[in-house]
């Protein structure tokens, strides 16, 4: 079975991970046009290259971020979300509007 | 006779076609009126109402391998319409109904072999969005009904109705279900086009889209430049890049679907079973052959390798459901590169380019709509871009409002 290199337990077979998306950047949904709202939810760039994405890692309920090339599903790299995100995600946005 | 035999056998006065049925390749033209980027089911389709019905046969069809060859040879050829929208039901009934005429269409056997679908329910909730799948597919003129278990054993007196811990509740019985030979689909299409003037270009790839303005004047091939008034993309696993080629994005990301044949058997095995829960659906060709097919791969990939953790829990399945069948042999395997969108309807009309339009996003469910797609993109382009009212909610722009069909009768949408 094909395996992956789970930052927080090692290699782990392929089935005990799930795929969570493409990691991109959120727009602030305060602020943001509907149809930016609408290409956040529903685009991924979907081309051919290495693409960074969410995993999870089942067993643990451990997310992390892998890089993978998405036509010889090779693994680059994996590592951990704080590589990427350094501070906390607020969504609360202001609780304002309507 | 054996001598008789021969010597007709050996004549030159057979009762055969002289001509062939797809006429050889010739150079292209530096013009056509519409090129259709794309030589499956639904490039030659549309390729084909536009000639016969629209009179419009200064037409080219591009396709960068060989017709067919791509996920019209790659699905499992299942034809149904009991979809779970009225949107989708209304689509996928009349593509049933055409299909019913198909092989009489085209003068040229597609193999259509009506045999009925049933859909296996194993939990209370799958059987409450079937009550509602047969009852929107009545009200649409389909044939569909909840069956219970005994009707269930006499239709398929071979299916195991306990597998596992996941005893079978009831089922959704489709009588219009049906099956046909894909590749006939494609040649029948084929053939009807071509002999109309249609030109059918293979090897030939489209490697850029030109444009003046935000209007589609021609394509780049590795042929060379053809100019054009209008674009057809039909192209599958790979929409997105060449919609990105022309300019724009389309919601949909790719993903591996896996099946497999078994060795040929004596016929056991009528309708075509699927289950929800199982994530698998089983049908016999008429071969003999057993066709294994179940959701898409777990997450997104270009490629159309297959994986044996896909292959081993899909035959694990089937096994479930018919336990015989542990002792027969695979004879081939495969994989398709399906685009999906997230709501597991289609992609079909205009696109953000002038004279530009998209048949797109077919992920699993391709095959079952070749004649309804063909015949509505065909409408769409000889009208110069008058949307037909049945392909209307499939509109690119639905993801830009919110506006998704929620199509969860789709095979590869969990229930």
């Amino acid at each position: 079975m094909k395996r992956m290199q789970c930052p927080l337990n090692g290699l782990r077979n392929i089935s005990e991970f799930v795929y969570g998306g493409q990691v991109t950047t959120m727009p602030d949904p305060a602020t943001c046009t509907d149809e930016q709202w609408a290409h956040y939810v529903f685009y991924e760039d979907n081309d051919i290259g290495v693409v960074r994405e969410w995993w999870l890692h089942a067993p643990s309920g451990y997310w992390f971020i892998a890089e993978r090339h998405n036509a010889s599903d090779e693994i680059v790299r994996t590592y951990d979300a704080s590589e990427c995100f350094s501070s906390r995600v607020d969504f609360s946005a202001s609780e304002t509007s309507s | 006779m054996p001598f008789a035999l021969l010597k007709y056998g050996l004549s030159d006065d057979h009762p055969y076609e002289r001509e062939p049925d797809i006429p050889a390749p010739r150079d292209l033209k530096s013009h056509y009126d519409v090129v259709i980027i794309g030589g499956g089911g639904h490039g030659v389709a549309t390729a084909y109402y536009l000639a016969k019905y629209h009179g419009v046969t200064n037409v080219a069809v591009l396709e960068k391998a060989y017709l067919g060859g791509g996920n019209t040879a790659r699905n499992t050829a299942v034809i149904r319409s009991n979809y779970l929208t009225p949107e989708g039901v209304k689509f996928y009934s009349a593509s049933v109904k055409r299909y019913e005429q198909l092989s009489n269409e085209f003068d040229f056997n597609i193999m259509y072999s009506q045999r009925g679908q049933l859909t296996l329910a194993h939990t209370d909730a799958t059987v409450r969005a079937f009550r509602q799948r047969a009852e929107v597919n009545k009200h649409f003129g389909g044939r569909t009904e909840l069956i219970d278990r005994q009707a269930i054993a006499e239709l398929v007196p071979t299916l195991n109705l306990d597998p596992a811990d996941l005893p079978v509740l009831a089922g959704l019985w489709h009588r219009d279900g049906a099956t046909a030979r894909h590749d006939a689909v494609a040649w029948g299409y084929a053939k009807g086009a071509t002999q109309r003037g249609v030109e059918l270009h293979q090897l030939t790839e489209v490697t850029d889209i030109l444009k003046e303005g935000n209007k589609v004047t021609g394509v780049v091939t590795n042929r060379g430049r053809i100019q054009c008034n209008t674009v057809v993309q039909a192209v599958a696993g790979h929409s997105a890049l060449l919609a990105r080629k022309a300019g724009f994005e389309l919601p949909l990301v790719a993903y591996p679907l896996q099946a497999m044949v078994t060795q040929p058997v004596k016929p056991f095995l009528n309708p075509l079973v699927s289950s929800s829960a199982l994530h698998c659906y089983v049908q016999q060709t008429s071969r003999g052959e057993i066709v294994i097919g179940g959701g898409s791969d777990p997450y997104p990939l270009y490629s159309s390798r297959s994986s044996l953790e896909l292959k081993e829990s899909l035959i694990a399945h089937a096994i479930e459901m018919f336990p015989f069948m542990s002792e027969m042999r695979l004879l081939r395997q495969w994989a398709g590169i399906t685009d999906m969108t997230t709501d597991y309807s289609p992609i079909m009309g205009l696109s953000p380019v002038e004279n530009y339009y998209i048949d797109a996003g077919w992920g699993t469910w391709g095959f079952k709509a070749t004649p309804i797609c063909g015949w509505t993109m065909a409408e769409l382009v000889a009208s110069g871009g008058q949307v037909p009212d049945l392909i209307q909610p499939f509109a690119l722009e639905r993801f830009s409002h919110f506006r998704q069909v929620n199509e969860m009768g789709a095979t590869a949408a969990s229930h």
